[in-house]
């Protein structure tokens, strides 16, 4: 006798319910506030606010926090309620040349106005496991001193003065802003839309083809113009008032790459750009982002199209880290049916083969 | 100025009746020369048909450009209560609108003003809400095509008269094309560019 | 921190708008995939949220929703995605195949025939027929506009030469009102021909890929095949276990590591149906219970 398989239902409930049990942990271990995560695992917090397109600290600390850390989860969970939200517009552009910078580096200039600030960085931190920090560990008051007024010009602005590189496209003020997650994409894109894609990217994916272009599928000969980290100002244009309103400050990377360029019969050689923008301190992410994004422009800038960093469609269509966890791992559900059909035909493909051969068991032996 | 008080009020519960006259839209669309009825109580400005009323507030907003007859722009209410109710732009190019209404079909422009779509993009074309003096007396129209089982027979009392012949633009066009709706009070009819005209009769 | 709080059937209003009218644009080019800013939703990509876009856009409170997956009422997605709408729109939820007003599927089409005012919602994971042949949107994209299928003919005669016949179980291409070859979705090609004039309207709806389309009713959908080589169902060799259906599609069960093998109906509602008017196959069932463990 054959009992159908059901009681799904409850199967679920008490799934969820384990699922929450482990997500505790052992309960004499005193939880995890979401202030906790909010101030120590900061860099995941940055992470699943730029992957997840909504920048609000508290929240990514709840869905890390929800997610067990799976940080792709989290990103997916924000995501979701992002998608839920009403929407008053867009801001203005942000100036980035009058960020509030923590951090700002050129790999290009030696000395540039407002200087070098290394800020806070692994680069150079000896990477030895530090027993210290396992527990209790009070580090030192950081080292502090006059703020400086001095303005930070962006690199690529001091060289755009004597149009050493290409000028960055001027803003349109009447131009819609381009949304990926309000139109549907289709190709070719515009590069708004090229960068809304690759702020959105998956990390890994990016580092790995901006990895790529380095090794030469589609070198670009970058350098780092410059990197910054800090606070700018987000303001927004309220139709009433006539002006634009601030909404407040935010934490932002930016990096800008200077790349090579031979000219053309018509153009001057120059230098051509890369951009790369996060939220919080993202400079893996924005590094990479920038190769990608001036990889993206070959057809653009005349490069052949040999790799697939240069390949629009390849790597719009697969740098969702949410789209692709999601059908990567939509292979749990059932596909009985579909399989069903494959096997029927298997079968007969195989009836069909062993009737055309004389030796059937010698040919499946051999297989 | 008008004042929000003067605005006819739209949909008392905009949630549940925008599904509602969505379903009856989408009931129409697929079954083509059907007489269907939206049953959800719309403010409307007095120049307006409900049903043209009820479909504005389901289905237009900012992203749809719409553009107004001369008999729908000769009342600046409806323009206003569209504004007020669905933020839809309303411009006067009839080749970028997402649809067009029209409250006197008698003056409407040659087809070919609106937009078709192209063959990689064939949605991104107008659909015509064209207001009727009657969707059940008249003339009796037969016609063919997906939706519609053997034949359909829509009794309509339509403008501009020669609808069907415009029409007949979209079987050389397809899968470009123009959609119409035609709207009589609360009543609805659709003509999706794949529908033809078998026979027409008196 | 902002407290989340939910609309009727989920979806806000402006993206019910949206939707809503990328499905009458779909509804009047049968078979057309129209491009829609699909919204990201609380279930992840791949496992049914274009079809949950869809029926969240149609949906009202006098619908009956019916989900199936694999056929089943009872396969834990499609449990999940019921209580999804139980949820957040309220509406009251069947098994029953004739009772429903909307019944969203994913890799199946109901046993029972459908009836005008149904709406069938399918999942669909990648709705370009033409996708494995050709990787490309913005190349797919050209042959769709063109009417220009011979890659795909080329595909399944290549299946002719090799197998002897076409070597494609499901997701077996289609052609919509001899113009669109449509991807019907990993339906196994025993379904195909249940959407040929069909009454009820078939709405698909692909979130990750960010297409919808549709087949009104009564609208011929043809199986691509080749004069010498005619579209065939698949059939299966013994009737279902359970209810003695020999017209249904079966699952197989394997019931040991000896070989051991039973066949029963995918469509469970309809199998149960059978049995209670006494239909009765070589096993016979025992009363469902419902089973505490995951």
């Amino acid at each position: 006798m054959y009992v159908a398989v059901k009681g799904g239902e409850r199967a679920i409930q008490n799934a969820h319910r384990l699922l929450a049990h482990e997500r505790r942990g052992d309960r004499d271990v005193p939880e995890l506030s979401l202030a906790q995560i909010a101030e120590q695992l900061s860099l995941g917090i940055d992470r699943v606010m730029t992957e997840g397109s909504l920048y609000d600290r508290e929240l990514a600390a709840l869905a890390i926090k929800q997610a067990r850390g799976d940080l792709i989860e989290a990103i997916f969970l924000v995501r979701a309620f992002r998608a839920t939200l009403p929407r008053f517009g867009a801001t203005e552009p942000v100036d980035t040349g009058a960020m509030q910078v923590r951090r700002r580096i050129s790999s290009t200039f030696k000395d540039i106005p407002g200087g070098q600030i290394l800020g806070p960085t692994f680069d150079y931190t000896h990477r030895l496991l530090d027993p210290q920090l396992a527990d209790g560990f009070v580090p030192e008051q950081p080292a502090t001193s006059e703020a400086t007024q001095a303005a930070t010009p962006r690199v690529t602005d001091i060289l755009g003065r004597d149009g050493l590189i290409e000028s960055s496209p001027a803003a349109d003020a009447d131009a819609p802003v381009g949304d990926l997650t309000r139109e549907p994409l289709s190709f070719p894109a515009h590069r708004d839309l090229r960068l809304q894609n690759l702020a959105r990217a998956d990390e890994g994916f990016l580092l790995a083809l901006g990895y790529s272009s380095q090794r030469g599928y589609g070198r670009n000969h970058p350098f780092a113009g410059e990197i910054r980290f800090g606070e700018v100002e987000v303001e927004f244009f309220a139709e009433d008032a006539g002006f634009a309103v601030p909404l407040g400050s935010i934490a932002l990377t930016e990096c800008q790459m200077v790349n090579q360029f031979k000219g053309s019969a018509t153009e001057a050689p120059c230098f051509t750009r890369g951009y790369g923008l996060a939220f919080g301190q993202s400079e893996r992410k924005t590094m990479s982002m920038a190769l990608v994004d001036r990889s993206l422009r070959a057809r653009e800038l005349g490069d052949e199209v040999i790799a697939p960093a240069q390949d629009e469609e390849f790597v719009m269509s697969h740098s969702d880290n949410v789209q692709a966890t999601g059908f990567v791992e939509h292979l749990k559900l059932p596909h009985y049916v579909d399989f069903q059909s494959e096997l029927g035909l298997l079968r007969k493909l195989r009836q069909e083969f062993a009737e055309a051969n004389e030796a059937p068991d010698m040919q499946e032996a051999a297989e | 100025m008008t004042t929000v008080a003067e605005v006819p009020a739209g949909f008392a519960d905009k949630v549940l009746s925008a599904q509602s006259t969505f379903r009856s839209v989408m009931d129409a669309m697929a079954r083509p020369g059907s007489v269907q009825r939206i049953t959800v109580p719309v403010g409307t400005p007095d120049e307006m048909m409900s049903g043209t009323a009820a479909i504005a507030l389901t289905l237009f907003d900012h992203d749809t450009p719409i553009w107004l007859d001369a008999a729908m722009s000769a009342a600046p209410v409806i323009a206003k209560w569209l504004k007020f109710h669905t933020s839809a732009p309303v411009v006067a190019d009839s080749s970028i609108a997402s649809f067009a209404l029209a409250g006197d079909p008698r003056n409407l422009p040659p087809l070919d003003r609106f937009a078709f779509g192209s063959n990689e993009y064939p949605d991104r074309s107008a659909t015509l809400i064209l207001q009727a003096e009657s969707l059940t007396q008249g003339p009796a129209f037969e016609m063919k095509g997906p939706g519609v089982d053997g034949t359909a027979v829509l009794q309509a009392m339509l403008q501009p008269r020669d609808l069907f012949l415009r029409l007949t633009i979209n079987e050389a066009l397809f899968p470009r094309g123009i959609d119409v709706v035609l709207v009589h009070d609360n009543s609805i009819v659709a003509i999706p560019r794949t529908t033809r005209l078998v026979a027409s009769g008196a | 921190m902002n407290a989340p709080a939910y609309n009727f059937a989920y979806l806000d209003e402006q993206t019910k708008r949206m939707i809503r009218r990328a499905i009458l644009k779909a509804i009047a080019i049968p078979g057309y995939q129209v491009p829609f800013a699909s919204r990201e939703m609380p279930m992840p990509y791949g496992w049914g949220t274009g079809g949950v876009q869809v029926t969240a856009a149609i949906l009202g409170p006098q619908d009956v929703l019916k989900v199936i997956d694999q056929g089943s009422d009872d396969t834990t997605n499609a449990i999940s995605i019921r209580k999804f709408f139980g949820k957040t729109a309220g509406v009251a939820t069947t098994t029953s195949t004739a009772d429903a007003t909307v019944i969203q599927t994913r890799h199946r089409i109901p046993e029972a025939p459908l009836h005008a005012g149904q709406v069938l919602v399918y999942q669909v994971p990648i709705p370009e027929p033409l996708r494995f042949l050709e990787p490309r949107e913005t190349e797919t994209r050209r042959m769709h506009a063109l009417g220009e299928y011979g890659l795909m003919h080329v595909k399944l005669y290549e299946d002719i030469a090799r197998f002897g016949h076409i070597a494609t179980s499901y997701a077996y291409p289609v052609k919509v009102n001899a113009r669109y070859v449509m991807d019907p979705s990993p339906t196994p090609k025993f379904d195909n021909p249940k959407m040929d004039k069909c009454p009820a309207l078939q709405l698909f709806g692909a979130g990750r890929e960010k297409r919808i389309y549709a087949i009104p009713p009564h609208t011929h959908v043809v199986s691509l095949d080749f004069e010498d080589h005619p579209f065939t169902r698949y059939r299966f060799d013994a009737p279902c276990a359970l209810c003695g259906a020999g017209n249904s599609y079966l699952d197989e069960i394997v019931t040991d590591d000896k070989g051991g093998r039973m066949f029963v109906c995918s469509d469970t509602d309809y199998c149960e149906a059978r049995q209670m008017a006494g239909h009765r196959g070589s096993e016979s069932a025992a009363p469902h219970e419902e089973s505490a463990h995951g």
